[in-house]
């Protein structure tokens, strides 16, 4: 399993990368941490004239705060996240997801933008942004432009990403006062992708579940506070209208059925640390 | 940087196990295939070429890293380390190798070279890694032989002795 030919270009600057993309369009690919795209690339199911690396950008190595969010540029690894100093504080939802992304060595090397250009349905980064309600930032050579994550994912492995823009970064609004944040999936072996993954965020108003695995993107629903009867009606109406399917690692029936018990476990342990941090 | 050419190849430097070396690549050209065709270090094996297995995993600027999903033009500069860099000098094994030893943590030997790679990256940033942490970064390896345990245990006991403390999993033999 090699790689067939390609062309290799490292950016030294985003400017390069950018000018890179528009002169090859869909011929470029761009490369980050390799965890995904070399695999592919060994296994020859794309084959790019061009592959244009972004990891030797300074600029984008550095995470920052703007806005009330958490910025992670396109050249921040998982591991290098992972290690920063009160992320569980910050972004608690990803600070639980994080250690499940693959495995230290491919968190080592992979990084949070590839996976969320990726767009792997069962992947934790895309589901946490779907959930925090999060952003991309897209740039082209020519305009950025800002895309809500609910309008990025719009299928199995495909963006709104154009061929000549690059994920420059994506953004993870912190922590909010009063809001309760929980993370749990099911897979093979810890490492392995989710079979189920489901990220809950609860306030004094409303709870807010986003499940991956299941539909071909990851894919939120917002409720007013349930509990009882209503919650296990809503979260098996959710089971339902994702449109599980069978495939080599589970049956439909058993995807439904975690979604509503991993659900109904992500919005209690949510609701719970809400009402802890109000009082 | 100029574009590298697809069907040309194109030198690469960088440091191994602590020395400078060069290697003439493809862009294509694995990071795996480069240590062992192009530089002879057959240490590091290759299982699965797609990440899964762990067996080709190194160490690339400290961090562990596949092997088999780097590309060789991408290491220009960086600082490499491979099994072969492990033990202290000709006919001594280190720390966690003699660990290994003592366990039988390895039978065929396959997936060893990556795991020690992963460990010995671990624990150089984690002195105080736990049972709990170190089954952690096997998991991100194969071994079809051991059943993990011996591998667990070598591991434990390399750690504390790295540490300087005595070792409750006394070895048997050195
Ligand atoms: C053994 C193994 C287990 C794994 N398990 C999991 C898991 O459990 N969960 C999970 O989510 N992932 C998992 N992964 C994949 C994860 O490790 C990758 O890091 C991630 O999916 C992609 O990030 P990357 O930086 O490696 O991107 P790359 O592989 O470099 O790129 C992936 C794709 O995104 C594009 N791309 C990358 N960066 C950008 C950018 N800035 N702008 C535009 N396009 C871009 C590339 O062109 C390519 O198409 C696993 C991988 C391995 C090898
Ligand atoms: S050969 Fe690299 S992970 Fe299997
Ligand atoms: S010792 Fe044979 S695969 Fe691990």
């Amino acid at each position: 399993m090699k790689p067939a030919r390609f062309d290799y270009l490292r950016a030294a600057s985003l400017d390069e990368a950018l000018e890179a993309l528009t002169r090859h369009g869909d011929e470029a690919r761009i490369v980050a941490g390799g965890q995904s795209l070399v695999p592919m690339l060994n296994m020859r199911l794309t084959k790019p004239a061009l592959l244009v690396d972004l990891m030797r950008i300074e600029t984008l190595c550095a995470p920052r705060r703007e806005n009330g969010a958490l910025v992670v540029p396109a050249g921040t690894r998982q591991a290098l996240l992972l290690d920063r100093p009160g992320l569980a504080d910050e972004v608690p939802l990803l600070a639980a997801a994080l250690p499940l992304v693959g495995h230290v060595q491919t968190r080592a090397r992979g990084t949070l933008c590839g996976s969320v250009a990726h767009a792997d349905p069962s992947a934790e980064v895309p589901l946490c942004l779907v959930a925090l309600e999060g952003e991309v930032h897209l740039r082209s050579a020519k305009r950025a432009r800002r895309v809500r994550a609910d309008d990025f994912f719009v299928g199995m492995m495909v963006t709104d990403r154009a061929d000549d823009e690059l994920v420059e970064a994506i953004a993870l609004p912190v922590r909010r006062p009063g809001t309760g944040y929980a993370f749990a999936e099911m897979a093979r072996r810890h490492g392995d992708f989710a079979i189920v993954a489901c990220a809950g965020v609860v306030d004094g108003q409303r709870m807010r579940l986003a499940v991956g695995g299941v539909a071909d993107r990851p894919t939120a629903r917002d409720w007013p506070l349930l509990d009882g009867a209503a919650l296990d009606d809503a979260l098996n109406a959710l089971a339902w209208d994702l449109g599980a399917g069978d495939d080599l690692h589970a049956t439909a029936r058993y995807r439904r059925d975690l979604v509503r018990r991993l659900g109904r476990r992500v919005l209690e342990q949510a609701a719970e640390e809400a009402r802890r941090c109000q009082g | 940087m100029p574009r590298l050419n697809a069907a040309q190849r194109h030198e690469v430097a960088f440091t191994l196990n602590g020395a400078p070396a060069r290697v003439e690549v493809e862009p294509r050209t694995l990071l795996t295939d480069a240590l062992r065709h192009g530089l002879g270090m057959t240490g590091t094996h290759v299982g699965c070429e797609h990440g899964a297995c762990g067996a080709c995993t190194i160490t690339i600027d400290g961090m562990p890293a596949r092997a088999c999903l780097t590309l060789a033009v991408a290491v220009e500069g960086c600082d490499l380390r491979t099994v072969e860099g492990l033990a202290p000098e000709p006919g001594r094994l280190g720390v966690l190798q003699a660990a290994f030893r003592r366990h039988h943590a390895l039978q065929c030997g396959f997936c060893t070279a990556g795991i020690l790679m992963s460990l010995d990256a671990y624990l150089r940033h984690r002195p105080h890694a736990t049972r709990d942490d170190l089954t952690d970064v096997i998991g991100g390896h194969l071994c079809r032989c051991t059943g993990y345990a011996p591998i667990i245990a070598a591991a434990v006991e390399a750690a504390a002795l790295l540490r300087g403390e005595p070792t409750e999993e006394t070895p048997t033999y050195a």
